[in-house]
């Protein structure tokens, strides 16, 4: 699995992305807020908030199509790669790179996964929460794997991007999406300072994204 | 029908056209770098030239260019008022109804001028029912914030906005076959006010209309507004089937309207703490910056002429 091998977007994936994008358009009028970063095709992890299933379809949207052709979602493997119809989703179509949480074999490892795509001059979308976050909380405590990948390769940018509002277009349990616009806010880099522990990091990465949110009394 | 829809867009094309070239001699000669209010007025005109000629494609497609086009824009409507109000999980499937039932039956009742079920729909069944329904969802939080949100959005966004092609099923005698004309007259005089009270209240605007509600509307801009924008409606009387003088008055009374519902789409938007709607159009704001006041005038138009002028 870690030598999976990343081509730029095949036609499936091409057209998949962009009917996806302007879907997200249709429905949300998504449009980016670019609040101390500007969009750039140099190899990035985008971080953000998780509570639906368009998520990360809403953050590709506001990339451009250079951009999208060379970022994969991190997703999870116990739920995508269940069956072969998820998994075709998942990597044939979305292009997603799929990791385990339960990993036994060396192989299986997420962060050597996530390393050998950066390692092809790609970029990543992770979800630090791990999970979609179905609280009542604006954002669940970070897992450590954005603090592993950028000690591993610290000349990645972290960029914290905060998706506004699609908690409510797609609620926990729905599958039909209510058109409400959506905002998608990228901050400044963030990067482990020199000597910065693990959870001094996470906490600040946690607060930084957290400060994004242009509504903060909204998210209810 | 052909020669007066001619007249106006060769005068509508004048008037951008001149608004165009007086926008780049003042930015040419301003100091740089330009002040917002030039590159917002900038902004302004290049989309008042999309807007109008998209309008003016759908005016070609008759009836179901303008059904289809004031559908979208209740869509684009209902989504920004949606999206600014409290909502709560459990109001998913009526905001699913509002824009999967909702706008395509109402602008159904528009094609088939079902009038009786029109004006009624929303007003009494969605009025009742929609309460109804998240009455059954059981969560009362807020809930009396939230159906009356339910019900303003769908009333300003679906119900008035819907006036605007129900215009086409009036039957106004000697005028058969020209009611896109009517359409043309509203928003002409309606979006022309606006526009007016702008350019007003920019060169003479010294006295706040209501400095709690809208920082930008002056009495200057409103009586120099309403008064040039009467003229302009008595001007185009010969698309009407009005008097001149009948149609400075109808145009005195829509740009009122007009007027009025600003004040209450400032006044919400200042209740929300948002200066724009959206950003769907831009240097305009959102859908409902655009259309507020024709929100308002539209119904009142329709009503006047129906009363006034069918059979």
């Amino acid at each position: 699995m870690n030598k999976l091998s990343l081509k730029t977007f095949t036609l499936l994936q091409t057209v998949t992305s962009v009917g996806l994008s302007a879907l997200a358009w249709v429905v949300t009028g998504v449009r980016p807020i670019w609040n101390g970063s500007l969009p750039s095709d140099r190899q990035r992890i985008y971080f953000a908030n998780h509570t639906s299933h368009g998520d990360f379809i809403l953050l590709s949207a506001c990339l451009s199509e250079k951009e999208r052709a060379i970022t994969h979602a991190v997703a999870a493997g116990e739920y995508w790669g269940k069956s072969r119809l998820r998994r075709f989703i998942a990597e044939d179509m979305l292009s997603s790179v799929l990791i385990n949480r339960q990993w036994t074999k060396p192989e299986e490892n997420p962060i050597e996964i996530m390393l050998s795509v950066l390692d092809q001059g790609h970029s990543l979308i992770l979800f630090p929460e791990g999970t979609r976050n179905m609280t009542e909380e604006p954002l669940l405590p970070f897992r450590s794997g954005l603090y592993n990948l950028s000690m591993a390769r610290p000349e990645v940018e972290l960029i914290p991007c905060w998706i506004e509002n699609m908690s409510r277009v797609l609620p926990k349990g729905q599958f039909l999406p209510v058109p409400l616009l959506c905002r998608v806010v990228f901050g400044a880099p963030v990067a482990v300072a020199p000597g910065e522990e693990r959870r001094a990091f996470l906490e600040r990465a946690h607060a930084t994204l957290l400060a994004l949110n242009p509504r903060p009394e909204r998210d209810d | 029908m052909r020669h007066e829809i001619s007249i106006l867009i060769i005068g509508l094309l004048a008037v951008l056209t001149t608004a165009s070239i007086v926008a780049a001699i003042l930015s040419a000669r301003a100091p740089k770098p330009l002040s917002s209010t030039l590159v917002n007025l900038t902004q302004r005109i290049n989309a008042w030239w999309v807007m109008v000629v998209l309008i003016t494609v759908a005016f070609f497609f008759g009836r179901y260019g303008m059904t289809i086009l004031f559908a979208l824009i209740s869509f684009a409507a209902l989504r920004e008022f949606v999206t600014l109000t409290h909502t709560s999980r459990s109001d998913h499937w009526v905001l699913l109804g509002m824009f999967g039932i909702i706008i395509p039956f109402q602008y159904w009742l528009v094609w088939t001028a079902w009038y009786g079920l029109f004006v009624i729909f929303i007003p009494v069944y969605c009025f009742l029912l929609m309460p109804a329904i998240t009455a059954l969802h059981g969560d009362t939080e807020r809930f009396l914030e939230r159906i009356a949100a339910q019900q303003w959005a769908v009333m300003i966004s679906v119900y008035c906005v819907s006036h605007v092609p129900a215009l086409l099923t009036l039957n106004v005698p000697d005028f058969e076959g020209r009611n896109l004309l009517l359409i043309a007259f509203l928003i002409i005089v309606v979006q022309g006010s606006d526009v007016l009270q702008y350019i007003f209240g920019k060169l003479f605007g010294k006295h706040r209309f209501s400095p709690n509600v809208s920082p930008s509307k002056t009495w200057e801009g409103l009586i120099g507004g309403l008064v040039s924008a009467s003229l302009l409606g008595a001007l185009l009387s010969f698309v009407t089937p009005f008097s001149p003088l009948q149609a400075a008055a109808v145009a005195f009374i829509a740009c009122s309207m007009g007027f009025l519902g600003g004040l209450v789409a400032s006044a919400i938007k200042r209740d929300q703490g948002v200066k724009d709607w959206g950003h769907l159009i831009e240097g305009h704001g959102g859908m409902m910056d655009r259309t507020d006041s024709l929100v308002f005038a539209a119904p009142v138009f329709f009503h006047i002429v129906r009363y006034f002028w069918t059979v």
